[in-house]
């Protein structure tokens, strides 16, 4: 049993290194393979994906499956060329009923899209499971092309990989400014005097090309995952054509790589699924782990915000009770902030610990354990100007609100409740100037002024007189 | 043969969609500098008049000479800024590169943009005031910054000629204003100016010219000759009806008798 996993692990140290080290031939010209089809494919899946066209891609790699076939049954063997042919006139053939269907009738873009893809795929099948029944030597395999396998690849088909990736990355390089600004603005691109239509083909060829020399390793179902998978990843790494292209290409490859070291290792797994499922998985990652753009970071900004307008508000609950005596005493209860916030007191005194730790105020902690909410705080210097911002900003917007854009006064404090927390000093001192620096809101309370700020108390005299 | 070309003629145009005639026998003759309006109803063949002129929407019948010349190599001379909705905002380009679109009919194919085409992408930028947006995706702007973006991008074209489908559609009057005066400011150096315009309130202030379009040439002269009661009452009011409705019963005529072949 032991030595059995021993066993097993050595044996996976050992693919590992025959896989990785290129050693081996037969691996050479696998990883050759998956390289230029990743590239290739990401490259034309940048272009498909961003003209969104992605259910193009997916229409075009099905609708080629009556070719293969045609093409096999031609050369009664697994010949590239004759498959590659059959492929390509089966591919054009679909697109070309694509568009008459879109302009001789009413069919929409998208339903022409899935009737010739359900339609071509469905000949495909009866074709190839009529050729499987078949007495000759070589068919088996022609399952490959639907579900794809790396093994077996031939110089031939490494060969058909590199010709149809090299074609790609040369023709977009010297028309990449056709391609972008077709892309972006048809009309514009017809103004200045480009095919447009003719382009547009031209593209679609390259994309037949880019299908087809892939079919073998992902199978037909899968080609589209090679097409839209790195595109969509990378269009959420970055916003500019040039770096969206480069990025595709390389999750392609690494992809491609990847999935088929898989397929190394255990041999019974299909490499089309593997490769789109290694994919999909650097698109989650992707998703969730981009520093600006994924989930995960844009998750935690937010919390900080909210963490930022809790705090906030436990400052603005703070000055409210010094307030309420008086500005006679300088420390407040946790019981009383707590009622004011209308939180439960072990949450209090989380946002106690917290406005601590901020340095924003100072706990006084009481004797007696059981009594958590006789606990007292006072605030720091850096706590009393945070305090009084946030008051500030509320009463000067609601006066605002009230005497300039003639809100009703009791309309007025919901949205105060937000606008405190994100106005800027130079939007305050615009509202004072305008307002000419009031000292009551239209509730009548006290503004705190700068001067309050600045000394760290409000004057006795002013306290004295407060409603 | 000394007379100088004119910028645009027209001669005997007529459009149709699906069959049904939206242009009918335009005829123009459009003169060098100048601001010129092109104002009628919803659905008068305004956009559809500047996209054939642009070759964008082929023609049913009669010619469009642009300085001169027929077809494609006379583009070359024309600035054109497209109506905001026929563009995909969410295309991964930046201000610049849309700006530097207007460069490629002088680049021509095969070869690259240049570091001249380059500044002059730049300067134009700079002129709408958009410079501090230039590395901005284009999705990310308001409606008038997206505007003045394609503005700048006809002005990196350095064309004699622009045509325009309504500049002024869902922006600002601060960049209404702004587009007006660079508009003025093009006049002056001898450009010539064909705007598609739907705002009858300031039509009179804007054009020198009009032109007054309801799927027919209504009229076309100086401002003070077109805008005038009658004139528009003739392109947006009810004379016209009986055309329209010949013209949609023939479109359907011709719709069945298609289907029952």
């Amino acid at each position: 049993m032991e030595a059995a996993q021993v066993n097993d692990e050595v044996n996976l140290i050992s693919k590992t290194y025959r896989f990785f080290s290129f050693a081996d031939y037969s691996v050479q010209v696998v990883v050759l393979g998956v390289i230029f089809m990743g590239m290739g494919c990401g490259l034309m899946g940048g272009f498909v994906v961003t003209r969104k066209l992605s259910l193009f891609g997916d229409t075009l790699s099905h609708a080629v499956l009556p070719g293969v076939a045609v093409g096999f049954l031609w050369s009664q063997s697994k010949n590239s060329i004759s498959i590659i042919v059959g492929a390509m006139i089966a591919g054009f053939l679909g697109v070309f009923l694509i568009s008459l269907l879109k302009k001789t009738t009413k069919v929409s873009l998208d339903s022409a899209l899935g009737l010739v893809l359900s339609g071509f795929y469905a000949l495909g099948i009866c074709l190839l499971t009529r050729i499987q029944k078949m007495e000759f030597g070589n068919q088996s395999g022609i399952d490959r092309y639907l579900f794809g396998q790396i093994t077996g690849l031939s110089n031939q088909d490494v060969w058909a990989m590199g010709i149809s990736c090299i074609l790609i990355v040369l023709i977009t390089t010297i028309f990449y400014k056709e391609l972008l600004v077709t892309g972006f603005d048809q009309g514009f691109a017809r103004s200045i005097g480009l095919p447009v239509d003719l382009i547009q083909y031209f593209l679609w060829m390259l994309l037949a090309f880019s299908v087809i020399t892939s079919l073998q390793v992902v199978g037909v179902l899968l080609v589209s995952a090679l097409l839209i998978i790195p595109a969509a990843t990378a269009s959420i790494i970055t916003q500019k054509m040039r770096s969206l292209l480069l990025w595709s290409a390389l999750l392609g490859m690494v992809a491609g790589v990847i999935g088929s070291y898989l397929s190394f290792l255990g041999s019974q797994l299909p490499t089309g699924p593997l490769i789109a499922l290694t994919s999909t998985l650097l698109f989650i990652l992707v998703l969730f782990l981009h520093p600006e753009n994924g989930l995960l970071f844009k998750g935690l900004r937010l919390r900080g915000k909210e963490r930022k307008i809790a705090l906030e508000n436990t400052l603005k609950a703070v000055y409210q009770e010094l307030e309420w005596n008086k500005f006679s005493r300088d420390t407040v209860r946790l019981g009383n902030l707590a009622k004011r916030r209308r939180i439960s007191m072990p949450e209090m005194y989380q946002e106690a610990i917290h406005l601590v730790n901020k340095d924003f105020a100072f706990l006084l902690p009481v004797k007696d354990k059981t009594l958590p909410s006789e606990n007292t705080l006072s605030l720091s210097p850096t706590g009393w100007s945070e305090a009084c911002r946030i008051v500030r900003n509320h009463r000067l917007w609601e006066l605002y609100l009230t005497n300039e854009v003639q809100y009703a006064a009791d309309h007025v404090h919901e949205d105060a409740e937000k606008i405190e927390h994100v106005l800027g000093d130079e939007t305050v001192r615009k509202i004072e100037r305008i307002l000419s620096n009031p000292r009551t809101d239209p509730h009548g309370k006290l503004i705190p002024s700068q001067q309050d700020i600045e000394q760290g108390y409000i004057d006795k005299m002013i306290a004295k007189n407060l409603p | 043969m000394s007379k100088t070309l004119l910028p645009l003629e027209v001669h005997d145009l007529t459009v149709s969609y699906n069959r049904k005639p939206v242009l009918y026998g335009i005829d123009l003759e459009i003169e060098e500098g100048g601001l010129i309006g092109i104002i009628g109803p919803n659905g008068a063949g305004k956009s559809t008049l500047i996209k054939t002129i642009m070759g964008i929407v082929p023609a049913n019948g009669g010619w469009v000479k642009i300085f001169g010349q027929k077809g494609k190599n006379s583009y070359r001379r024309v600035g054109y800024v497209p109506q905001r909705e026929s563009v995909d905002w969410d295309f991964p380009v930046s201000v610049l590169d849309v700006v530097l679109m207007g460069r490629y009919g002088h680049a021509g194919w095969l070869k690259r943009i240049s570091k001249k085409d380059r500044i002059i992408a730049h300067e134009c930028l700079e002129k709408v005031n958009m410079s501090l947006f230039a590395d901005r995706q284009i999705g990310k702007l308001s409606g008038g910054q997206q505007q003045r973006v394609f503005l700048a991008r006809a002005l990196a074209q350095e064309s004699d000629l622009y045509l325009m489908d309504e500049p002024f559609a869902g922006v600002d009057a601060v960049t209404e204003n702004a587009i007006i005066e660079l508009l003025r400011e093009l006049k002056q150096k001898g450009k010539t100016l064909i705007i598609v315009h739907h705002d009858l309130s300031n039509a009179k202030e804007y054009f020198d010219q009009i032109i007054l379009l309801n799927m027919r040439l209504i009229a076309y002269g100086d401002v003070d000759k077109t805008f005038n009661k009658d004139l528009l009452q003739k392109t947006y009011g009810g004379r016209l009806t009986v055309f329209t409705e010949i013209a949609d019963q023939s479109a359907k005529n011709e719709h069945v008798e298609h289907e029952s072949k």
